[in-house]
């Protein structure tokens, strides 16, 4: 699956430290490359989760501080708070972003801190060796639920897009999907509207990418992304569950 | 014999750590102490996996060591990795089917066993890792043979026989290849 | 006594609980205890027992604290930045007079660290850890046999003097497999239907359990019986072990937990070159041994403390001997564990 050419001045020249297949660092690449494009590599901070991408003050390009298993959205607060005039985002895997950081996560997203949100979502804790995730699908084995996930007992996986768009104040809120090219080329224009957003100053912008973790799963990369399709998709659907700014717009329009 | 200090190390899915095991398990059996301390973590991921294990008569102080008495090398980036570590005199059993010759080959034993081709030879890829326990007990007698097959069989003889028999069959052969 | 069976430290702490009648856990995944809390996924169901992954340290913690309100045997494991999270719950619980048993399957700090062995928790873990006048009682076992047969020594001591109890293992204790032995018997919990929530024994034996007391008087008076629980505990539960400690030797080296194992191997080195060292290890690093370090130090030359951190403690030592003679460290951070002969050489020059 490649579909990406050259390299971006939005990465650093760094080798991934991702397992063979992993979508992290297609991840990292369309914030790399969104980076770039809006010119912004110099201006931005990056906020690495703890999780497989712990590592990701290797990858960005960008300043990059490495924080507190789910804390990002509020060391973002913070960061954004002493320096409006920078653009901050985190990057956070589903354990990090919701589970042991659901609370961070809603009250920054309800106060609409000026902050982007990445959430790679694959369903699993990838860094600590498969435990069940907030987002772990009914019946999916993991090493804390090794006879699967029951829901009766466990809840059932958490949407958190879904979650967040009840909120009133976040501006842009959608879920994309890193499982083909052409779902790629979408999740980049996702990627680049919510940096975008960002630089304009119109409040908190977040963006669920459907992941997977092949190595956890214990499937090859392409049964790992073809098994997502089937089981994740529909259990997280894509789309745009909130863009008040393009309202805004329209709503000018239409006066 | 009083204290043998092993490290078996090759890809993960290689079974480097149940070399170990099973020289932990029969050791224990025997009545020695042992200690079996797997790398583990990120370092885990899609690369190398390794194993230190302490066999002795005393009870084992650090299981962590710097130099061992011998390597078991399933691929060429452990062998890599650890041949300066084994001590002057020690042994490296490496897999020559997926190894070359370690740059201290002149200060230790070289055992190069063709554990992948052998384990083919038997019908079963993955009982390579057994191949090179066979090698691994003929070369250092660090544990019995029966006590090997004893905790075989208490894991898998009513299971699974067949495999059983293998691994037992790709034993034998590791040890026959170097004797 | 059962069958030996060979296993890691993580797996091996939890069957003993389970065996101890422990049916509560609550955890947070977390490298290197993972295979303790993936061994309650698998293990507790068959027992009927509650397996809860939470969803984070701090709600674990806190679960604890409610299922240990109710009197039952319960139980929670971490690492060294989940142990942080957890210590706000841990003063709640110690102030609310709760027995609760909370391993430390310790790794590389400050900050995220690493996750090799570390025992760099050994403040937080013995001066009580989160806010407040109290301390927590910390067994710190040197092998998987010792660290198995802590968990039921560690209900006990709870459920005795309503405490918080920690097991202070590492990385390396929890990762390694080594043979391990289970007690047919284990002793049963105490009673709590005293002081448990939920459990009245007459219509109107109305139970509270809390940790707020506004009037400074009785937040003293409170404090102060604790305190006298803390002297009954250090009293009755101190525990540490000698070696070769009629050699004469003139020197006494001190060293818990991981560390202490590999310093034995160095004393044993040493005696066969003729240089006899005299060793002490805590068991309890609080209560801490101060009067069997101060006896064991009489009349030495040096005392020579070993530790897997940039020295803490070291400070306990020093508070032991008191000046009587000269205590001396030998450390080492980031989570690199000493070799035998590295210590062998770290000692000799500190001899020399
Ligand atoms: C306070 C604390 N608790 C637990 C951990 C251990 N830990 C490291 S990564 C991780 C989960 C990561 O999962 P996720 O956020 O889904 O990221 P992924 O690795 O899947 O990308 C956990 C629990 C920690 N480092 N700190
Ligand atoms: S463990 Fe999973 S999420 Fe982590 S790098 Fe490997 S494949 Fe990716
Ligand atoms: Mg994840």
């Amino acid at each position: 699956m490649t579909v990406f050419k050259g390299r971006t001045k939005g990465l650093t020249d760094a080798k991934l430290s991702y397992c063979p297949g992993c979508l992290h660092g297609v991840a990292h690449r369309l914030i790399g490359e969104s980076m770039e494009e809006l010119g912004i590599i110099e201006k931005t901070i990056g906020i690495a989760p703890v999780g497989c991408s712990v590592f990701a003050y290797n990858f960005f390009a960008c300043d990059v501080i490495q924080v507190p298993h789910g804390r990002a959205p509020a060391v973002a607060t913070g960061m954004h708070r002493a320096r409006p005039d920078r653009i901050v985002f985190t990057y956070q895997g589903d354990g990090d972003l919701a589970a042991i950081g659901t609370a961070e996560t809603i009250h920054a997203a309800n106060r609409s801190e000026n902050i982007t949100i990445f959430f790679v979502n694959n369903a699993t804790y990838g860094m600590t060796g498969g435990q069940m995730a907030p987002t772990t699908l009914p019946g999916m084995k993991a090493t804390t639920a090794p006879y699967g996930r029951d829901v009766s007992d466990t809840g059932f996986p958490m949407r958190l897009c879904e979650i967040l768009s009840q909120l009133e104040m976040p501006n842009y809120i959608e879920r994309v999907s890193l499982l083909s090219p052409k779902e790629i080329l979408k999740a980049k224009k996702a990627v680049k509207k919510a940096l975008q957003y960002n630089t304009d100053g119109k409040g908190l912008s977040f963006v669920e990418m459907i992941s997977t973790c092949p190595t956890n799963w214990g499937m090859d990369p392409l049964k790992a992304r073809e098994w997502a399709r089937e089981n994740m998709l529909p259990i997280f659907p894509l789309g745009v569950f909130k863009d008040r700014a393009a309202e805004e717009a329209k709503e000018k329009e239409a006066e | 014999m009083a204290t043998t200090r092993i490290l078996c190390a090759g890809f993960g899915g290689q079974g480097a750590l149940l070399i170990g095991k099973l020289v932990a398990e029969a050791g224990m059996a025997e009545g020695k102490f042992v200690t079996w301390l797997p790398s583990y973590g990120p370092e885990m991921r899609g690369g190398t996996a390794n194993v230190m294990v302490v066999v002795s008569d005393k009870p084992v102080g650090s299981p962590i060591f710097t130099k061992m008495d011998v390597l078991v090398a399933l691929n060429q980036p452990s062998l890599d990795k650890f041949a300066k570590d084994t001590k002057d005199g020690g042994l490296i059993i490496t897999n020559s089917d997926l190894c070359g010759d370690p740059e201290n080959k002149d200060k230790i034993k070289l055992a190069p066993v063709p554990l992948t081709k052998i384990a083919e030879e038997i019908g079963n890829v993955k009982a390579a890792n057994m191949v090179g326990v066979g090698a691994l007990l003929q070369l250092t007698g660090c544990v019995e043979r029966k006590s090997v097959e004893d905790y075989l069989s208490h894991m898998m003889k009513e299971k699974n026989p067949a495999l059983l028999e293998t691994n037992m069959a790709a034993i034998d052969k590791g040890a026959s290849y170097v004797s | 006594m059962g069958k030996k069976v060979l296993m890691k430290g993580n797996e091996a702490v939890a069957e003993a609980a389970i065996l101890a009648g422990c049916r509560h856990y609550f955890a947070y995944p977390i490298t290197p205890q993972s295979e303790l809390i993936e061994y309650m996924a698998k293990k507790m169901p068959l027992v009927d027992g509650t397996f809860l992954q939470a969803e984070s340290e701090v709600a674990a913690i806190n679960m604890v604290l409610g299922a240990a309100a109710c009197g039952v045997r319960v139980m929670t494991s971490s690492s060294s930045p989940g142990i942080s999270l957890k210590q706000e719950g841990i003063s709640y619980i110690a102030a609310s007079r709760l027995p609760a048993v909370i391993v430390n399957v310790t790794r590389g700090g400050p900050g995220l660290g690493n996750i090799a062995p570390m025992q760099c928790d050994y403040f937080q873990a013995t001066r009580g850890g989160g806010h407040g006048d109290y301390y927590t009682p910390v067994l710190s076992p040197s092998t998987v046999q010792e660290f198995a047969d802590m968990a039921p020594m560690a209900f006990e001591i709870a459920e005795k003097y309503l405490t918080p109890v920690m097991i202070l293992g590492d990385g390396m204790l929890g990762q390694m497999m080594e043979p391990v032995e289970f007690p047919d018997a284990y002793p049963p919990q105490k009673d709590p239907s005293e002081w448990a929530l939920g459990a009245r024994r007459t219509p109107d034996d109305r139970h509270i359990i809390n940790s707020l007391y506004i009037d400074p008087y009785v937040l003293q008076e409170k404090t102060e019986t604790l305190f006298k629980v803390y002297e009954e505990i250090k009293k009755n539960e101190t525990r540490f072990e000698t070696y070769n400690m009629d050699s004469g030797a003139k020197y006494l080296i001190v060293a818990h937990g991981t560390a202490a194992r590999v310093a034995k191997s160095a004393v044993d080195a040493l005696k066969e070159e003729g240089v006899e060292l005299a060793l002490i290890r805590p068991i309890t690093l609080w209560p801490y041994p101060y009067d069997a370090v101060a006896e064991a130090a009489k009349g030495k030359e040096k005392v020579i403390t070993i530790e897997l951190s940039m020295g803490q403690m070291v400070e306990d030592v020093k508070l032991a001997v008191c000046g009587e003679c000269p205590v001396e460290f030998i450390g080492k951070a980031g989570g690199v564990v000493f070799t035998p002969e590295e210590i062998v050489s770290l000692i000799r020059e500190k001899i020399s």
